[in-house]
C-alpha cells in the first residue's frame, strides 16, 4: 500500500506540464531513432545525452528513459517495413514481421507490434514497482564488499551468459576497468595513466565519450560498411477497420503476451542477457507452445507479439538493478547511471531514501511513456513510412555532426572530441572483429565503483582478503560469479573442445 | 579475418603493455601502511589479464584456417575510409576556422559530394544546421563552440543574445 501511495504522489511529479511534455517528446525521439536501421536505444541514448542540459536533471533522466522506451517501441518499425532491424533486440520481429508486410499485412503487423510492446512494456511496469522497494531495501545492507561482489557478478555474467568469445570478453571488460582508471587515483589523489602528458587526461576518461564514440561514430562506420544498398520500404496504411482486426487479433494472445512479458522482465535483469536474447527465447517459446508451429516465420501475428512483449519488458527489467543497486542491467541502462551519476542523482538503495520523489517521478514516467508510445506510434505509422525512405547519407551526416558537438558541450574541451573519433574508430574495428562492446562500456561505467568498493574493503580490513566471503552476502555474490566464470570452460570441456560462436548482440 | 583478429590482438597487447608502463608509476604491490593495494596495482594487473587473453586469442588462430574470408568488405571499405578522413579533418579544422565553418564543410561535403544529393537538400541541411546549432547550444545552453579565427564576427551576435 505504501507503494501505491509513494507512486501516486510520483504521478504528481511526471503528469507536470514539463514532464508530460517531455515524455510525448522523448518517446517521439525513440520511436524515429529506434525506427531508423542501425540506431537503437542505446544510440538515441548517447547521442542525445549531451543535449539534455536543456532541462533540469530529473527531467533529463524522464527524458533518456522516454527515448529508450520510443527505440524500443520503434525497433519493430524497420523490422517490418524495411526487413531490417532497427535495433539489434528487434530481431526476433522481422521473422514474422517481414512475412506479413510482404503479405500485404504490414499494417496489422505494425499495430501487433506497438500493441504488444505496450501490453509488456505496462506488465513489466507493474513488476518493477512491485520490486523495487525490496530490492532497494535489501541493498540498503550493502558495503563496500558487497558492492564490489556485485560488480564482479555483473562482469562475470558476461563471461558466462553473454555467449560472444570468452576471451575477447575478458579483454574488453579489462580495458574499459583500465581506462575507468585513467585521471587521479581515488584513494591517494596522485595521477595516473595520464597518457603522453595530456592536461585532458587528468579529468579521466569520460562514460560519454566512450558511449558516442563507440555508439555514434563506430557504429554510422559500422553501418555505412554493411548497408550496401537502399532498402526498400513496404508501404503501409492504418485504417481503423485494421486497427479493430488488430486489437481482436491481439486479444487472442494474452498467454503469449504474458510469457514474453515475464521472461523478457527477468531476463532483461541480467547485465549480459537482456533484451535481443529475451526476445528470441520469447519466439521460441511462442513457436513451441504454439498449435501450428509451422506457420511461424511465415507471417504468423504470434510471431511478432511474442518477441516484442519480451525486448519492451527486458528493458525495463534492465532498469530495475540500475536504479535500486546502481549496476545497470544492459549497456543502455549504463548510459543512463552514467547521466544520472553526471547530474548528482547516485543511483542505489539511497536515492530511494533521500531522492524519493524523484524515484517515484520517474517510475511513474514509465507509466506515462507506455501509454504515450503506443498512441504515438500507431498514430504517426504514415510519418514513420516517410521518414524510413530518409537518404542514409543525410542521417549519417546529421548524427556526426551530433556527436561532434554533443562530445564537446560537457567538458567543451576538444580534447574529448579527439577521443570520440579515435574510440569510434577503434570501436567499429573491434565490433567487425567480434569484440563485444557491451562489457567494455558497462565496465568504463563501473570501474570507479569496483575499485572504490575493493579498495575500501581492503583498508577497513587491515588488509584482509577473506573479507569478501567471511560477509555471507559478498560471499553469494562471489560464489555465483565463480559459477559464471567457470560456465563457459563446463561447456567447452563438454563439447569435447569444440568452440562454439554465438552471435553478437 | 584471421589475420585481422592476429593483428588486433597484437595492437591489444601493445596497448596492454603501453598501459602496464604508465601504471608501475604508483606502486603496484600490496600497501602495507593503508593496507590493500597501491594506486597502480589495479590498471596494471588488469592489464596484464588483458595481455594474456590477447596473447591466448593470437595463439589460438595459429593452426587455424578461414575460408578466406576477408575482414573488410572491398567496395564498401574506400567510403568508411572516406567518412574518416572527413571526419578526423573536420575535428582538426574547428579550433582553427571555427565549428561553423568547419561543419558546414562537413556537411556540405558529405551530402553533396560523397552522398551526391541535390543542391536544395544540400543548402538546406548545410545552413540549417550550423543555425541549429548555435540557438541550441550558444543561445539556449550558453555552451560557446569554438569559433577560430571567425570569433570576431561573432561579436554582433553576442551582443544580441547575451
Amino acid at each position: 500500500m505504501e507503494t501505491l501511495a509513494l507512486l501516486a504522489d510520483g504521478f504528481a511529479t511526471s503528469l507536470s506540464p514539463l514532464n508530460l511534455m517531455i515524455v510525448i517528446l522523448g518517446v517521439t525521439a525513440g520511436l524515429f531513432i529506434g525506427a531508423m536501421p542501425g540506431l537503437g536505444s542505446v544510440n538515441g541514448v548517447a547521442i542525445v545525452l549531451p543535449l539534455t542540459f536543456i532541462v533540469p536533471p530529473s527531467s533529463a533522466i524522464i527524458l533518456l528513459c522516454a527515448i529508450y522506451y520510443g527505440a524500443m517501441y520503434g525497433g519493430a518499425i524497420s523490422s517490418i517495413l524495411l526487413g531490417i532491424p532497427g535495433a539489434s533486440t528487434a530481431v526476433a520481429t522481422t521473422f514474422d514481421g517481414r512475412p506479413m508486410a510482404q503479405q500485404g499485412k504490414a499494417g496489422l503487423a505494425l499495430i501487433a507490434a506497438a500493441v504488444a510492446s505496450f501490453v509488456g512494456g505496462t506488465i513489466s511496469v507493474v513488476l518493477f514497482t512491485l520490486f523495487a522497494v525490496p530490492l532497494a531495501d535489501l541493498a540498503l545492507a550493502f558495503g563496500p564488499a558487497e558492492e564490489f561482489a556485485l560488480v564482479l557478478l555483473a562482469f562475470t555474467t558476461f563471461v558466462g551468459l553473454g555467449g560472444d568469445d570468452v576471451l575477447k570478453t575478458i579483454v574488453m571488460i579489462c580495458l574499459g576497468l583500465v581506462l575507468s582508471t585513467v585521471g587521479l587515483d581515488l584513494i591517494s589523489g596522485s595521477p595516473r595513466l595520464v597518457f603522453g602528458d595530456l592536461p585532458g587526461f587528468y579529468a579521466g576518461i569520460s562514460f560519454l565519450v566512450l558511449a558516442i564514440g563507440v555508439y555514434g561514430i563506430g557504429e554510422i562506420l559500422y553501418t555505412l560498411e554493411t548497408s550496401r544498398t537502399a532498402p526498400s520500404v513496404t508501404p503501409a496504411k492504418i485504417t481503423f477497420k485494421e486497427l479493430g482486426a488488430g486489437f481482436r487479433a491481439m486479444n487472442r494472445m494474452w498467454k503469449t503476451m504474458g510469457t514474453g512479458s515475464f521472461l523478457g522482465f527477468f531476463v532483461g535483469m541480467l547485465p549480459a542477457a537482456g533484451a535481443t536474447p529475451a526476445s528470441l527465447m520469447a519466439y521460441g517459446i511462442a513457436r513451441s507452445t504454439s498449435k501450428q508451429p509451422e506457420t511461424f516465420g511465415k507471417g504468423n501475428i504470434e510471431g511478432v507479439a511474442a518477441p516484442e512483449t519480451a525486448n519492451n519488458a527486458a528493458s525495463t527489467g534492465s532498469l530495475l538493478p540500475m536504479l535500486t543497486l546502481g549496476i545497470p542491467g544492459s549497456p543502455t541502462t549504463a548510459l543512463l547511471l552514467g547521466g544520472m551519476v553526471m547530474w548528482g542523482l547516485m543511483p542505489g538503495p539511497m536515492l530511494f531514501i533521500e531522492q524519493p520523489d524523484f524515484v517515484w517521478g520517474l517510475i511513474s514516467s514509465l507509466y506515462t511513456a507506455n501509454f504515450a508510445a503506443v498512441a504515438i506510434n500507431i498514430a504517426l505509422i504514415p510519418l514513420f513510412v516517410w521518414a524510413l525512405r530518409m537518404p542514409f547519407t543525410v542521417l549519417c551526416a546529421l548524427v556526426m555532426v551530433l556527436c561532434i558537438v554533443g562530445g564537446f558541450a560537457p567538458s567543451q574541451k576538444m580534447h574529448d572530441v579527439w577521443l570520440i573519433a579515435g574510440f569510434g574508430v577503434a570501436g567499429y574495428l573491434l565490433r567487425k572483429a567480434d569484440y563485444p562492446l557491451a562489457p567494455l562500456v558497462l565496465a568504463l561505467v563501473l570501474g570507479p565503483l569496483m575499485e572504490k568498493s575493493f579498495r575500501q574493503t581492503l583498508i577497513a580490513e587491515q588488509g584482509n582478503v577473506l573479507a569478501f566471503v567471511e560477509r555471507p552476502l559478498s560471499a553469494t555474490f562471489i560464489a555465483l560469479a565463480a559459477l559464471f566464470f567457470v560456465l563457459p570452460l563446463v561447456k567447452y570441456l563438454r563439447k569435447g573442445g569444440r568452440r562454439s560462436v554465438a552471435p553478437a548482440e | 579475418m584471421l589475420v585481422a583478429d592476429r593483428v588486433i590482438a597484437i595492437a591489444i597487447m601493445g596497448l596492454s603493455a603501453y598501459f602496464m608502463w604508465h601504471a608501475v608509476e604508483l606502486p603496484i604491490g600490496w600497501n602495507g601502511m593503508t593496507g590493500g593495494p597501491g594506486g597502480g596495482a589495479f590498471p596494471f594487473w588488469l592489464s596484464l589479464i588483458m595481455m594474456l587473453c590477447a596473447a591466448g586469442i593470437l595463439v589460438r588462430s595459429i593452426g587455424r584456417h578461414d575460408g578466406g574470408q576477408s575482414f573488410f568488405d572491398g567496395v564498401m571499405l574506400k567510403s568508411v575510409i572516406l567518412v574518416v578522413v572527413a571526419l578526423f579533418a573536420t575535428i582538426a579544422l574547428i579550433p582553427v576556422v571555427g565549428a561553423y565553418i568547419a561543419i558546414p564543410l562537413f556537411i556540405f561535403w558529405y551530402v553533396k559530394v560523397f552522398g551526391r544529393h541535390s543542391w536544395l537538400l544540400t543548402l538546406c541541411l548545410t545552413i540549417g544546421t550550423p543555425l541549429f546549432l548555435f540557438f541550441f547550444f550558444e543561445v539556449t545552453l550558453k555552451i560557446l563552440l569554438p569559433k577560430g579565427i571567425t570569433e570576431p564576427l561573432f561579436f554582433p551576435l553576442y551582443a544580441m543574445f547575451f
